[in-house]
């Protein structure tokens, strides 16, 4: 049924997602890192819905739908960060520093 | 329930009758006080043009409407004359005039109506007419409710009576002040709050009227509140009862939480749960007394009702002379189950009124204000009737505080009389003498005979001399006292290790030491104010006339109550006429404390002893008289501002023993000295608004800058927080 070496699989994405969210500067890769900790959690959906019916499936969509917009909004919002600032680094955004 | 009331309320002789009507007795002064309290505020709002603009257009209609300039001239030489000798009588002064003593009336006529009723009925136990549920709480339930007995009878008699003659004389006396209404207002208040204070049936009601008295004393005393030693007379009158109200209110505590109940009718029946003589009903009778010296000026709290004097005078002689005062009187005439129940306290009760009787009499001997002199006296004879109380001769105290309410009452009415005369010439010369200063007077009798003989009448009234009022019931104290130096449980008890027999002897001295300056004391009044050459002034001696017939009338009705007030109470040696009537009148209130006091037998004494002692008594009476117009010379003084200072123990009187100075040195600078360096830098300015006020904001301060330093604005910072918390839970988890 290949549902541990799934869920490792899904575990390993999920991780390198995080690393890379934690570790790199440049905002579109740590935005592709969240899609790739979205799609591990996707896939970790799917392999459970072998075991426990159809509603894992059905989450999916719905993730998917949702990192859809976000990927819309998100990506809207570093293009506008960068007509502004020329850049999109993180460390030199930080209006919001206290 | 309602039906277990009526059948209740069926049983009292007195249901249905006027009785039902006692609620009205307050309530009459109560609806005076809102109408011209509205009247007074409704003048204030539209003192004086808002707009000058439009003040002189309207005055510039006015003289169109006039047209001829002779009508127009007349006016304003009328208008600008009236300034000078008479100033405007207030524009609502015709109703206030009204309304002010007619409620009083109303309210008197109603009050003899239910005295009459309660007369015919025998009642043996009280009538309480109940009103509503005031406070209901727990175990505690009182009732506004009032009380019909022989006792608060008697009590709303003298005020309502008394309080409608001053009402009258003061229509007169005050016809010209610019607050009018506003005097009134407070005067028809007070009447209210002091009915609610005898009328009512349960302590917390009686306390109700006695902090309302005390709030009208107040505003009364500092009615002139522009002249800034009146505003303070009145502050020292609030504050020093307030001392006397944190006793009051503390034996109050100590009753409920002992007998669980405030009614009177409640602590009277378990009052026997209370050991005789105990630590605890001695407590609880000590406190109340405390309140008492604060409300009825006894020694040490007595200091503020000579300063009290800075009112206007009618209110000196309804409120600090004839009922107000009083109230601490009536409160041990009403608690007289409890005081029987403590020999030391009642010990306590006479001396101090004894004492204070004394004291005060001294001060007045040497006092130059007619006022001060009267205010003095009023402590004296208050202390008589504390000496009564005391003694457990209550229904003796009470009788001396009805016929001193009439005579001190006519006392002062006359002095105010005088005042308003010497003030009306002074006012028409331009004069700015002291118009109350006894020196500025002298050989009044010739410009004021009715006052002048009226004012006599209340001298030998108040001196004792027979058949007058004061004589009866002065003299009812004294043997009072006499008769219980045996066989009473005050001889057998000690008070600090002096036997009691002993400290009445002593009481019964000082009492007539105190007579005897009493007499003197008036007489000097009396003498330097209508005797001997007038020192008023060439000019101004051409104005001094008596008052009018509004004033003079109620000085007339109450020296005829001062004549035969005696009559009330005749001793009990007299052979006709109604023999020891208000004793035998009071009895169902206070008749088994006294029982008590003196053992389960009547105090009486052998006629003889009586007859001597009555002897006694005006002989001292006579004698004091005698003295002071042997050795007084009216002629030898000069007026106040050529009057030298007085030297030695003259000054020591004239200065009050300096009693001011020394609770200033003692209590009042070393209080300030502590509120200002511990209560306000220490406490206020320190702790509150420093630690706590400044603190918390610091605090605060602090913790949000820590906060704003972690708001890096780096995302990546943030999703490491977020990780190592999120990591953080996790391992929690799977830990436990």
């Amino acid at each position: 049924m290949m549902v541990p070496e799934a869920l490792a699989l899904s575990a390993v994405l999920f991780c390198i997602g995080v690393v890379g969210v934690l570790t790199r500067r440049n905002a579109i890769i740590i935005f592709m890192c969240v899609e790739l900790m979205l799609n591990a959690v996707n896939l970790s959906f799917v392999a459970f819905s072998r075991l426990y019916g159809m509603t894992g499936q059905v989450f999916v969509v719905f993730v998917m739908t949702v990192a859809a917009a976000e990927a819309a909004v998100g990506l809207a919002i570093i293009i506008s960060i960068f007509r502004h600032r020329q850049t999109v680094d993180l460390t030199n955004i930080n209006l919001l520093k206290g | 329930m309602l039906l277990q009331e009526a059948a209740a309320a069926g049983a009292h002789p007195l249901a249905g009758t006027a009785a039902e009507w006692i609620w009205l007795v307050p309530i009459l002064p109560l609806i005076g006080f809102l109408i011209n309290g509205l009247l007074s505020l409704s003048s204030v709002a539209k003192l004086g043009p808002k707009n000058p603009a439009e003040h002189h257009a309207h005055h510039g209609d006015h003289a169109d409407d006039h047209h001829d300039a002779a009508g127009h001239a007349a006016h304003g030489h009328g208008g600008s004359h009236d300034d000078h000798a008479q100033p405007a009588r207030h524009r609502y002064a015709a109703i206030v005039s009204l309304v002010g003593p007619a409620v009083l009336a109303l309210s008197f006529l109603l009050t003899t109506t239910i005295f009459i009723a309660l007369a015919g009925a025998h009642a043996e136990t009280p009538f309480v007419k109940r009103m509503f549920s005031w406070i209901a709480t727990g175990n505690m339930g009182i009732d506004a409710s009032f009380q019909v007995d022989q006792l608060s009878m008697v009590m709303a008699m003298v005020i309502t009576g008394v309080g409608t003659l001053i009402h009258i004389f003061s229509v007169g006396y005050m016809q010209d002040d610019p607050g009018y209404p506003r005097y009134f207002a407070y005067l028809n208040l007070f009447v209210f709050f002091m009915l609610v204070l005898v009328l009512g049936a349960n302590y917390p009601m009686l306390f109700v009227g006695w902090e309302g008295v005390g709030l009208c004393s107040y505003l009364l005393i500092g009615f002139w509140f522009s002249e800034k030693a009146n505003a303070d007379a009145g502050k020292k009158a609030f504050i020093v009862n307030r001392i006397g109200d944190f006793g009051f209110l503390v034996a109050l505590f100590l009753l409920f939480a002992n007998l669980g109940t405030l009614s009177f009718a409640g602590v009277n029946a378990g009052a026997d749960q209370l050991a005789p003589g105990s630590a605890l009903v001695t407590t609880i009778c000590l406190f109340m007394f405390l309140g008492c010296a604060g409300k009825s000026a006894q020694i040490p709290l007595y200091i503020w009702l000579p300063d009290a004097m800075a009112g206007p005078t009618p209110v000196s002689a309804l409120i600090h002379a004839a009922t107000m005062v009083t109230a601490g009187v009536y409160l041990i005439a009403r608690s007289a189950v409890l005081f029987s129940l403590s020999p030391v306290a009642s010990l306590t009760v006479a001396f101090v009124g004894a004492l204070t009787a004394l004291f005060a009499a001294t001060i007045g001997l040497k006092q130059w204000d007619i006022k001060k002199v009267l205010a003095y006296s009023t402590v004296s004879q208050l202390g008589y009737m504390f000496v009564g109380v005391g003694v457990g001769a209550y229904a003796a105290g009470v009788f001396h505080l009805v016929t001193h309410a009439f005579f001190k009452a006519l006392l002062f009415l006359g002095s105010g009389s005088v005042i308003y005369a010497m003030h009306k010439a002074y006012h028409h010369t331009g004069n700015h003498d002291d118009a109350q200063d006894m020196r500025n007077m002298g050989g009044l009798r010739k410009f004021m005979p009715v006052t002048f003989i009226l004012m006599w009448i209340a001298t030998l009234a108040i001196a004792g001399i027979p058949p007058f009022a004061g004589f009866f019931s002065k003299d009812e104290i004294l043997g009072s006292v006499f008769a219980r130096t045996h066989g009473s449980t005050l001889a057998d008890a000690t008070w600090l290790g002096i036997p009691g027999s002993t400290m009445l002897y002593a009481i019964y001295v000082m009492g007539l030491a105190a007579a005897l300056l009493t007499a003197i004391y008036m007489t000097r009044m009396m003498l330097y104010t209508f005797h001997g050459p007038n020192r008023t002034g060439e000019a101004e001696r051409t104005h001094l006339t008596e008052a009018p017939w509004v004033m003079t009338a109620p000085l007339a009705v109450l020296g005829v109550l001062s004549a035969v007030g005696g009559w009330l109470n005749l001793p009990a040696f007299f052979p006709a006429g109604p023999v020891q009537a208000l004793h035998h009148w009071l009895e169902p209130v206070t008749g088994q404390a006294a029982l008590r006091v003196t053992k389960g037998a009547e105090a009486h004494l052998e006629h003889s002893t009586e007859y001597v002692l009555v002897g006694i008594a005006v002989a001292i009476a006579a004698i004091g008289i005698a003295f002071a117009i042997a050795r007084l010379k009216p002629q030898a003084l000069v007026t106040k501002s050529q009057s030298p200072a007085s030297e030695g123990f003259a000054r020591v009187l004239e200065e009050k023993y300096f009693v001011d100075e020394g609770y200033d040195k003692v209590v009042v600078q070393p209080l300030l000295g502590v509120s200002r360096s511990v209560l306000w830098k220490g406490m206020d300015a320190g702790l509150i608004d420093g630690l706590v006020v400044n603190g918390s904001a610091q605090l605060a301060r602090g913790i949000g800058w820590v906060g704003s330093r972690m708001q890096s604005g780096q995302v990546g910072t943030y999703a490491w927080v977020l990780i190592i918390g999120v990591v953080a839970v996790l391992g929690a988890f799977s830990l436990r």
